[in-house]
């Protein structure tokens, strides 16, 4: 069994489990100016009370794993991108503590203050994962020795900033999905037309994106040549994405925000199959690159890693499913609430 | 400033405030566990409205503790990627089980603890408090472990890497790693046990005193009597039993440091010189004329607690390499105040648990003073505790072990100091050169950051923390003010 490969596939398991779980919840911030009233705006930070803190451990595990399994890539992609990561992680502490904050003080000013830190970390976090995926892809330069040869004005290219508005169009259609299933009444009709505002803009970024791609990087499609099947994949989006407007035109809300769910995933794949199997493309010297052999830790470490998830990962999902079915059902305020 | 001064700034700054928050939270989950525990059992109302009342408190410590966590995993990649390089291999594992292990199960039943009141019953309820309590103790397991092989490898050892089956080399040197030999060796490293019982046991102390101090000004004030009463003995107890089981702790973790890393010990000692010591209580370190000033000694108390003889030889500084030698002032200064802090803990514990026995501890309103106030010395201790390790660590990043003969005795190399453990690294050319079997912090920083950009990331990490600091003494302010009633 080639445990590099077997790593690499599970890399992209939690990085998708990320991007779905906190897909939505990055969403519903992206989507809180849209809220009117502070009870609405309770509302919505309510329907992601319980959920947000558990979604984000997916990425917490995706580094975590990413720095023992692929130690070469975490460390060159972390330090090379440093501005990105620091700015990323004032976003997700301001993010933290403005769910936090918010409810604890009833004083217009201090809600406001907060509820813009929400919104503007939820939507610099978003913008920050695409521009990071969109750099992946893309490449960029190394020195002999792999580390990061470029600076931050590097990272921002018309490219990667494309990738990150995608993000942002794609977590906002999932988030307000996810919300129109958890509300009612005057607040879930104007959800009811943002779910279409906001998957028509990321259909236009889709195409843009893809179109972008196929012409400008050929590397990025070369797996695709190799293995054919992996048009299936491409399929498999296309329907997912087809299918968000015919279930919301049905009033199938649940099976739309399984269509979002699965266009996610797909989306995850694609990039794996995009840059695979490297793990940080050297953009000016293809020998350079971290691929998932070269940047790897040792056979003894990666199958170590893999017993960790196997005796793990089934409790995880357990008590992930244990959450999610406690806090079902449309959002309910009661005094224990944000 | 250089990049790996600032880096060291940074990764103190930002551990140090997040170190705020996992002992209170470790600490205060066992209280909570016990008041739900006790609510199942009496069914008496007091310890519910007592366990919603701490839970509220737990929650807003837990936020903050994951939001400044996050900062840590993330940091080793940016300020530290060198050594990512070098240890991902072996530390990587630990950090990832503790998100699989630790991470979810926090998280995903804190939920249920903050928000799941009105949704599950009184039992479940326990059950996910007892989970919490449990993934913030599994957590600080593998943080322990992963820190204690950084003082004392083993199960690892540290070999080229390879590219196409040959050592990698880069502009003439060759790269090098540590890499796994024996799980559970690394994961029982020679300090794993020490190290993790004396932290847990701070971090006992810490929950316990921030619970007692609340309490104590209750009491002070003449509010929610019989609820302060019930928290403060339940902290009390827990605090007691700590501090007691911490003088056992520590004296044991010291000869460890001792049998492990010899040059921290002297430098916590301020011990310049080898030969017999005396334990100092007070003293004013002096670098240039390597001595202690001003010492207050018991004379022989050094060599008596690490050797068990009072007139043998402790190993001073001036036993290793002046290249090798931690500073000594910082690890000096905060290793009695921990040690300190400890001594004052057991004082104050047992006297009150003497007067709550005798019955007149709520009358005693200077003591009850006391503890509101002793809420800062628990906090100094922990992270005393934390910065006399790490400083006393230094200049390593990774600590080697000490080279022994077979009869246990430090090997000396040939200038006559004490030697460390060696990893052979191969050369281009064929010869084969030796290198301590660890990692010198000023190797470990990342090459492709720069000095002004570390500098932004704390300026903009002092900022943000000073905000968030000042919101969280206030928002607990509030809810204490507004105590344990519902409305």
């Amino acid at each position: 069994m080639d445990l590099h490969l077997v790593w690499f596939g599970l890399l992209g398991i939690l990085l998708a489990g990320y991007a779905v779980l906190d897909g939505f919840d990055l969403g519903v911030g992206i989507l809180h100016p849209l809220a009117k009233s502070d009870l609405e705006r309770r509302t919505f930070v309510n329907a992601i009370g319980p959920l947000w803190d558990g979604n984000e451990v997916w990425l917490v595990t995706f580094g975590g794993a990413l720095f023992a399994m692929f130690p070469e890539a975490y460390a060159t992609v972390f330090s090379g991108f440093y501005l990105a990561f620091m700015l990323l992680l004032f976003a997700l502490i301001l993010r933290a503590v403005s769910l936090e904050f918010r409810s604890k003080v009833e004083a217009s000013g201090w809600r406001t203050f907060w509820d813009g830190g929400f919104f503007l970390s939820s939507l610099v976090a978003t913008l920050l994962f695409g521009v990071a995926v969109g750099n992946a892809i893309l490449g960029i330069p190394l020195d002999a020795r792999g580390v990061f040869a470029g600076g931050f004005l590097d990272l921002l290219r018309p490219y990667p900033i494309l990738v990150g508005l995608l993000a942002v169009a794609l977590f906002a259609e999932h988030g307000a999905i996810f919300l129109y299933l958890k509300t009612e009444g005057s607040v879930q009709e104007r959800l009811g037309r943002w779910m279409w505002h906001t998957w028509g803009a990321f259909l236009v970024l889709y195409l843009m994106t893809t179109i972008y791609t196929l012409i400008a990087i050929p590397t990025a499609v070369r797996n695709f040549e190799s293995h054919p099947w992996a048009a299936a994949i491409v399929v498999l989006n296309i329907l997912a994405i087809a299918n968000v407007p015919r279930a919301l035109f049905r009033r199938k809300y649940g099976q739309a925000f399984l269509s979002s769910t699965l266009t996610i995933a797909c989306m995850v794949a694609l990039f794996g199959l995009a840059i695979f199997p490297n793990l940080v493309v050297a953009s000016d010297d293809p020998a350079r690159s971290w691929t998932i052999y070269n940047a790897a830790s040792s056979a003894k470490t990666l199958k170590l890693g893999l017993w960790i998830a196997l005796v793990g990962m089934p409790f995880v999902l357990a008590y992930t499913g244990i959450i999610y079915w406690t806090f079902r059902g449309k959002v309910v305020l009661s005094e224990h609430s944000y | 400033m250089d990049v790996v001064l600032l880096s060291r700034l940074q990764f103190a700054l930002t551990i140090m405030f997040h170190y705020i928050f996992p002992p209170l939270t470790i600490g205060m989950g066992v209280v909570l566990v016990w008041l739900e525990a006790n609510y199942l059992r009496t069914r008496e109302p007091i310890y519910e409205q007592a366990a919603r009342f701490w839970t509220r408190i737990f929650a807003l410590n837990f936020s903050l503790g994951v939001a400044t966590g996050i900062v840590m995993e993330f940091e080793f990649g940016t300020n530290w990627a060198a050594y990512s390089r070098f240890v991902g291999d072996v530390f990587g594992s630990a950090l990832a089980a503790e998100g699989i292990f630790a991470f979810f199960l926090e998280s995903g039943f804190l939920a249920v603890l903050v928000f799941g009141w009105d949704r599950v019953g009184p039992r479940m309820h326990l059950f996910s408090t007892a989970m919490v309590a449990l993934g913030s103790i599994f957590s600080s397991v593998w943080i322990v472990v992963a820190n204690a092989w950084q003082q004392t490898p083993a199960g690892s050892h540290i070999v080229p890497i390879l590219r196409d089956g040959a050592p990698w080399v880069v502009n003439g040197e060759t790269m090098m790693r540590a890499e796994i030999t024996d799980f559970w060796r690394l994961v029982f490293n020679p300090s794993t046990v020490h190290r993790l019982t004396h932290t847990l046991i701070g971090a006992f102390l810490m929950g316990a005193f921030f619970v007692m101090s609340i309490s104590a000004w209750y009491l002070l004030r003449g509010r929610h009597l019989e609820f302060a009463k019930r928290s403060f003995t339940g902290g009390l107890v827990l605090a007691t039993v700590a501090s007691l089981a911490a003088l056992v702790s520590g004296h044991l973790q010291a000869e460890n440091v001792y049998r492990t890393q010899p040059a921290k010990m002297a430098a916590m000692e301020a011990h310049y010189r080898t030969g017999p010591g005396g334990l100092a209580v007070f003293g004013l370190p002096n670098d240039a004329e390597h001595r202690l000033d001003a010492a207050v000694e018991i004379p022989g108390l050094l060599s008596w607690m690490l050797t068990g003889d009072g007139s043998r030889a402790v190993l001073g500084l001036d036993a290793f390499r002046p290249e090798h030698r931690p500073p000594v002032v910082v690890p000096f200064v905060s290793y009695r105040l921990m040690v300190g802090s400890g001594f004052f803990f057991i004082a104050l514990t047992v006297l009150a648990s003497w007067l709550r026995w005798r019955g007149s501890l709520f009358r005693a309103r200077w003591l009850l003073w006391v503890f509101v106030f002793a809420v800062v010395p628990a906090a100094i201790a922990n992270q005393a505790g934390w910065i006399a390790a790490e400083v006393g660590r230094q200049p390593w990043i990774v600590h080697p072990p000490v080279a022994r003969d077979a009869a246990g005795e430090p090997l000396r190399d040939g200038d006559g100091f004490v030697a460390y453990e060696t990893a052979p690294v191969p050369m281009p050319d064929g010869t084969v050169r030796t290198m301590p079997a660890g990692l010198l912090t000023t190797d470990g920083v990342s090459e492709a950051v720069t000095s002004s950009q570390v500098a932004a990331s704390i300026a903009m990490f002092g900022v943000i923390y000073l905000l968030l600091g000042a919101v969280w003494v206030f928002l607990l302010n509030k809810k204490i003010q507004h105590g344990p009633v519902e409305d």
